[in-house]
C-alpha cells in the first residue's frame, strides 16, 4: 500500500456499552449493550472508508462517537494525534469545525421551522468566526450552488423540497465549516434508486473538489463499494474484516462477509441458479449477551470449540502474511480462508 | 471536476448549465412556512372560518359592548318589565331576549358579560402558557433529576380535580375580581400544558435536526429557542386553544355555583346562575346565555381542532 | 359463474389480470393520478415483478387488486381485475371478501404494524381459520402451528402463543407469509416484503416465499423497487413509471437489452458488487408530482432521447421485436423511441 502519510483520524480500543438499568427511583444496572466493543482503524486524508453491516451492528454507535455525541465507555479518538474523546466545551467546539455529519433521513435532520438559508448559515452563526457577518448570505449561496441547488431557494422551508434535494441541503450544512471529516450515516437509504446515484455523485465530485476524507457508513454493500477506498465489516460490535475495496468484495477471508456478500441480490438474473448462496441460520444475537469468543460463532458453519473459547483478533491471517493475493489483510476469523463469493 | 457538472445537467440545455437544474422537479413555489402553509389550508375550511368569525365578533363584544346595545347591563327598570317575555322580532333591541326580575335587559347582559368571560378564558390561557411551557420544556429537555422533581409536582397538581380545587381556592376569599377567578384557574390549570410540552419537547430533542445542531457545537440555549421551542410550540398551542373553552367554562361553572365573580360583575355564568330559580316561570332567562356560552365554548373547541389538522404534518 | 365453482385453470384465461386500470387520489392539490391504464397478468406458478420507484403506483395497484384501497380519498376511475376471468370490481362486498385471504393474499413490508400487537401470533393465525372455514378454537390452533412449522419458525408448538414483538423482523415476516399462506390462496401479492429486513435475513425469507410458490403453484406478484431482488426471483417484470407500466419484459430479457430508457437508466445508475465502477449514471431530475404529470411521455423532462413528439404525445405500448422484425415473445415497451433504445 502506497505511504499515505499520518491517518488523520485513528480510533483506538473503542467501546461503547448501554447500562440497562431497572427502577425508576434507584436505578440498579444488570447488564450493558455491548454496542461497540474494541473497534480500531484509520482514516486518512481525502479517502473514503466505508462501514458496513446489518442493523444493530454498532455502526451508528461508532459515528455518534465520532461525531462526540455519545462518550465512549473506554478507547480513544486520535484527531491529528489529539485525543477528542474527552474534550468538552470550547476545545470540542473547534474540533466540531472539522468533523462533520450527514444524516440519514433528510425528512427529520432538516428543522422545519427554519428556511433553507437559516439552516446551511446556522453554523456560522454558531462559528461566528467562520465567516464574517455580511458575507455569510453570500456564502449560503455559494454552498446551494455547490451542492446543485438553486441559490434563489435560500428562502424556502424544507417541506417544499424533495427528499433528494434535502439530502443536498443537509450535505451543504455539513459543508458550510469546511471540514476534512464527513462521517455520513446511511446517506442515501431513504432515497429513490434513481436519485441515489445523483447524491452518491455529488459526494464524489465534492470529495475531489474539496479533498474529504469520508466515514461512509451503510448497509448496502453495492454502494459502500462504489464509494469506499477500503471497507470495514461489522458484526455484533466488532469489526470482523477491514481492507480494501478489492480485498473485502474479492477476496473475504472471514465467513461473515462471505455470507453478507452472498446474501445480496444481484441486479443480474443470469448467475440466479447457479450462484452459491450461503443463507445464515437464525438471527443475530442480542449485543445484551452477545457470545463468547467469536461473536460470529452461533452462526457460522465452520465453529469450533476454539471459536468459543478464543477472540478471534483482527490481524492478517498467518497463511496468508507472505501472499501477494488481496487475501493479505485483516480478518478476525481462526479459520479465515479466502474464498471469492462475488464472481463465482 | 466540469465533466461530473454536465453529466448531471440538462444534454440539450447545452453551454453554461448550472447544476442548479438538475432538480429541476417540483420547482418549490415562494417561501413558505409550515404556519402559512397551514394558513392557506384553513382559510378555506368552513371548520375553522366559522369558529374564527364566531370568536372574533366575541372579541369585538368584550372590546366594545357599547357598540351591541345602547342601553346599560346594570338599568333596571322596573316599572317598564318584570321577567318581560321576548320579543324575538326585535332584533338586537333591548327587549329581544326579554328581561330578567329586575327589569334588565337580557340581550344588554349578555353583550356586557362576554368581556369577563373572554377576557378570563384568554388570560388563563396566557398564564398557563408560559409558566406550563416553560416547566414543560425545562424537565423535558433536561430529564433526569430535573424531570422527576417537576413530573412529580405536576403529577400532585394533575391529583386535584381542577373544578374543586377551583373552589377550595376561591372560596377562601370574600371579594372575588376577574383577577382572583384567573390566578385560581391558572395556579390548577398550567399542568396539562406542561405535559404536552414535556413529551413534545423530549420528542424533538431526540430528532436528528437536534442532533445536527449539538455536532455543530450549538449551545444549548441556541438549541432551545432556535430548534426546540418552534416545533413544540404547535401541539402546545392547539391545546392551549381548546383549554381556553374549558377555561371559560369554569368561569362560568364556579360563578353558576356563587364562588365566582362576585356582584357587580357581570358574568354568563353569574347570569345563569340567578336564572336558575326561574327556570319553570321564565326559562328564556337560562337559555339565551347558555346558548351564548355553548356557541363560544364550541367555537373554541373547533378552532383548536382546526388548527390541529392543520398543522400536523402527517396530513399532509 | 361464482368463483367457489371455477376451480380448476381455464385455458387461455389468465389466473389474475389487470387490465387498464385507473385510481385516482383526492388531494388538496387537485386529483392525483396514481394509476393511469395499468395492465398486467400472472399466471399459476408464475413470477410477476412489478418495479418501481416510491410514487410510481405500483402498490396502489396492488392495493386495488386485494380491495383495501382506501376510498375517498383514493376512487377507481376506470378498468378491470379479472380473477379467473371474473370482474372483481363489480363484485358486491361479501363476495369480494370471501376472494381476500381465500384466493389472493398479500404480504405487506412492516410485519410489525400490519400484526395486532395485542394478540399471539396464534390466535391471528388461527383466527384465519375460524373464520373462514369455521374451524373450532382448538382445531384452529393446531393448523396455526403447521403452518409456522411450514414457514420454519423454530419451536412452533412453544411460540405460538408469544406476541408479534417477541419475535425478530425476520420471524415476524415469515408469520406474515404464513397468514398469507393460511387458506392456500391462488395468488400472493407481496408488497415490499424484504425491504426492512437486513441483507442476510432478506436472503431467507426470499428463498422461503420463491420455495412455497413453488410446492402451492401460486401466482405470485413482487412489488418492489430493489433491481437485485428482482433479477432473483422473478420470471416476466412490469416496470411502473408515474401510474403507467414502460416495459413488459421476461427477467433474463429486461437486464440484457432494456427496450426503454427509464429502465436502462434504472439499471446504469445502480453501483454493482462484482466491481467498483466508475462514475454512475444518474438519472436527472425527480420523479413527477402526481398531480402534475408532464404532458407526453412522462418521462421525457428526464429522458436524454426525448425529442418534440415525446412531449406531446402519449406513447403506446407496443409489442418489441426484434431488429429484423422477428417477435420477442412477451415484450412490449410503452416508448417512441424503443428501437434505438434496445438496438442502439
Amino acid at each position: 500500500m502506497a505511504d499515505r502519510g499520518e491517518p488523520i483520524l485513528r480510533v483506538r480500543n473503542l467501546v461503547k456499552h448501554f447500562p440497562l438499568t431497572r427502577g425508576i427511583l434507584f436505578k440498579s444496572q444488570i447488564g450493558a449493550v455491548q454496542a461497540v466493543d474494541d473497534v480500531s482503524f484509520d482514516l486518512y486524508e481525502g479517502e473514503t472508508l466505508g462501514i458496513v453491516g446489518e442493523s444493530g451492528c454498532g455502526k451508528s454507535t461508532v459515528a455518534k462517537l465520532l461525531m462526540n455525541l455519545e462518550q465512549p465507555t473506554s478507547g480513544e479518538i486520535f484527531y491529528k494525534g489529539e485525543d477528542i474523546s474527552k474534550l468538552s466545551g470550547r476545545a470540542l467546539k473547534a474540533v466540531r469545525r472539522n468533523i462533520q455529519m450527514v444524516f440519514q433521513d433528510p425528512y427529520t435532520s432538516l428543522n422545519p421551522r427554519m428556511t433553507v438559508g437559516d439552516i446551511i448559515g446556522e453554523p456560522f452563526a454558531i462559528h461566528p468566526d467562520a465567516a464574517p457577518k455580511g458575507s455569510r448570505d453570500k456564502r449560503v449561496r455559494e454552498l446551494l450552488d455547490l451542492v446543485g441547488l438553486n441559490p434563489e431557494y435560500i428562502n424556502r422551508y424544507p417541506h417544499q423540497f424533495s427528499g433528494g434535494q434535502r439530502q443536498r441541503i443537509g450535505i451543504a450544512r455539513g459543508l458550510a465549516l469546511n471540514p476534512e471529516i464527513i462521517v455520513c450515516d446511511e446517506p442515501v437509504s431513504a432515497l429513490d434508486v434513481s436519485v441515489q446515484a445523483q447524491v452518491i455523485n455529488l459526494m464524489e465530485r465534492l470529495q475531489n473538489e474539496l479533498n474529504l476524507a469520508y466515514v461512509f457508513i451503510a448497509h448496502d454493500l453495492s454502494i459502500v463499494r462504489h464509494i469506499s477506498d477500503r471497507v470495514g465489516v461489522m458484526y455484533l460490535g466488532k469489526l470482523a474484516e477491514v481492507g480494501t475495496d478489492a480485498q473485502i468484495y474479492d477476496h473475504p477471508t472471514h465467513p461473515y462477509t462471505q455470507a453478507l456478500l452472498s446474501a445480496v441480490p444481484q441486479p443480474d438474473p443470469e448467475g440466479r441458479d447457479t450462484r452459491e448462496r450461503i443463507i445464515l441460520a437464525g438471527d443475530v444475537p442480542s449485543p445484551a449477551n452477545p457470545p463468547s469468543g467469536c461473536r460470529f460463532r452461533t452462526r457460522c458453519w465452520k465453529a469450533q470449540d476454539i471459536c468459543a473459547e478464543e477472540v478471534p483478533l483482527l490481524a492478517v491471517p498467518e497463511r496468508y502474511k507472505d501472499s501477494d493475493t488481496g487475501a493479505k489483510h485483516e480478518s478476525a476469523c481462526h479459520f479465515a480462508e479466502d474464498k471469492d463469493i462475488v464472481h463465482a | 471536476m466540469p465533466d461530473a457538472l454536465e453529466k448531471e445537467a440538462v444534454p440539450t440545455a447545452g453551454g453554461p448549465a448550472t447544476v442548479a437544474v438538475v432538480e429541476a422537479g417540483p420547482a418549490p413555489g415562494r417561501a413558505r412556512s409550515l404556519w402559512s402553509d397551514a394558513w392557506r389550508d384553513l382559510r378555506r375550511k368552513p371548520t375553522f372560518v366559522i369558529p374564527a368569525f364566531v370568536i372574533a365578533l366575541l372579541l369585538v363584544m368584550a372590546a366594545f359592548p357599547g357598540w351591541f346595545t345602547s342601553v346599560s347591563p346594570r338599568e333596571a327598570d322596573l316599572a317598564n318589565n318584570f321577567l318581560r317575555e321576548p320579543e324575538l322580532t326585535h332584533f338586537f333591541s333591548p327587549e329581544w331576549l326579554g328581561y330578567n326580575q329586575q327589569g334588565q335587559s337580557i340581550y344588554a347582559r349578555m353583550i356586557y358579560g362576554t368581556r369577563a368571560s373572554i377576557v378570563i378564558g384568554i388570560s388563563v390561557t396566557a398564564l398557563v402558557l408560559v409558566f406550563g411551557s416553560l416547566v414543560g420544556m425545562l424537565a423535558g429537555y433536561f430529564g433526569g433529576w430535573i424531570d422527576g422533581l417537576l413530573s412529580r409536582v405536576i403529577d400532585i397538581f394533575l391529583g386535584i380535580p381542577f373544578l374543586l380545587g377551583a373552589m377550595v381556592v376561591l372560596v377562601s376569599f370574600d371579594t372575588r375580581t376577574e383577577w382572583t377567578v384567573i390566578l385560581a384557574l391558572a395556579f390548577l390549570g398550567w399542568t396539562t400544558i406542561a405535559r404536552v410540552m414535556r413529551g413534545s419537547v423530549i420528542s424533538i430533542k431526540q430528532s436528528d435536526y437536534v442532533v445536527a445542531a449539538r455536532s455543530l457545537g450549538a449551545g444549548t440555549w441556541r438549541i432551545l429557542l432556535r430548534h426546540v421551542l418552534p416545533n413544540a410550540a404547535a401541539p402546545v398551542i392547539v391545546v392551549a386553544m381548546i383549554a381556553l373553552g374549558g377555561y371559560i367554562t369554569a368561569e362560568a361553572v364556579l360563578s353558576f355555583l356563587g364562588i365566582g365573580l362576585t356582584e357587580p360583575a357581570i358574568s354568563w355564568g353569574g347570569d345563569i346562575n340567578r336564572a336558575g330559580g326561574q327556570i319553570r316561570t321564565a326559562s328564556f332567562l337560562l337559555l339565551y346565555p347558555s346558548l351564548l356560552l355553548g356557541i363560544t365554548i364550541l367555537s373554541f373547541l373547533m378552532l383548536g381542532d382546526a388548527v390541529r389538522d392543520a398543522l400536523d404534518p402527517k396530513l399532509r | 359463474m361464482s368463483i367457489e365453482m371455477t376451480k380448476a385453470e381455464t385455458p387461455g384465461v389468465p389466473l389474475l389480470e389487470v387490465r387498464d386500470l385507473h385510481v385516482e387520489f383526492r388531494t388538496r392539490e387537485g386529483a392525483a393520478k396514481a394509476v393511469n391504464g395499468v395492465s398486467y397478468s400472472v399466471d399459476a406458478g408464475e413470477t410477476l415483478a412489478v418495479l418501481g420507484e416510491s410514487g410510481s403506483g405500483k402498490s396502489v395497484t396492488a392495493q386495488t387488486i386485494m380491495g383495501i384501497l382506501d376510498t375517498p380519498p383514493g376512487r377507481v376511475t376506470g378498468g378491470q381485475i379479472l380473477y379467473r376471468g371474473e370482474d372483481l370490481l363489480t363484485l358486491p362486498e361479501e363476495a369480494r371478501r370471501r376472494v381476500r385471504g381465500d384466493k389472493i393474499a398479500m404480504i405487506f413490508q412492516d410485519a410489525l404494524s400490519a400484526l395486532n400487537p395485542v394478540l399471539t401470533v396464534g390466535n391471528q393465525l388461527g383466527e384465519m381459520f375460524r373464520v373462514h372455514r369455521g374451524f373450532s378454537r382448538k382445531a384452529a390452533k393446531a393448523k396455526a402451528v403447521e403452518l409456522m412449522d411450514r414457514v420454519r419458525i423454530p419451536a412452533a408448538k412453544e411460540r405460538v402463543n408469544d406476541y408479534p414483538h417477541q419475535f425478530s423482523g425476520g420471524m415476524r415476516q415469515r408469520i406474515m407469509i404464513a397468514m398469507a399462506l393460511a387458506l392456500e390462496p391462488d395468488v400472493i401479492i407481496a408488497d415490499e416484503p424484504t425491504t426492512a429486513l437486513d441483507v442476510t435475513v432478506q436472503a431467507q425469507v426470499m428463498d422461503l416465499l420463491a420455495e412455497l410458490q413453488r410446492d402451492f403453484h401460486m401466482g405470485l406478484i413482487l412489488i418492489t423497487h430493489d433491481l437485485g431482488v428482482v433479477a432473483d426471483v422473478a420470471d416476466k417484470i412490469a416496470v411502473m413509471y408515474a401510474g403507467r407500466i414502460v416495459e413488459n419484459a421476461p427477467v433474463h430479457e429486461l437486464y440484457k437489452r432494456p427496450a426503454h430508457p427509464y429502465t436502462r437508466g434504472l439499471l446504469d445508475s445502480i453501483p454493482r458488487l462484482d466491481h467498483k465502477g466508475k462514475e454512475l449514471y444518474a438519472i436527472k431530475g425527480l420523479p413527477p408530482s402526481l398531480t402534475a404529470i408532464p404532458s407526453g411521455c412522462a418521462f421525457n423532462p428526464r429522458c436524454a432521447m426525448a425529442q418534440d413528439i415525446c412531449r406531446t404525445d402519449v406513447p403506446a405500448q407496443v409489442d418489441v421485436t426484434e431488429r429484423d422484425g422477428s417477435p420477442l415473445g412477451g415484450r412490449s415497451s410503452a416508448c417512441h423511441f424503443w428501437k434505438e433504445t434496445i438496438h442502439g
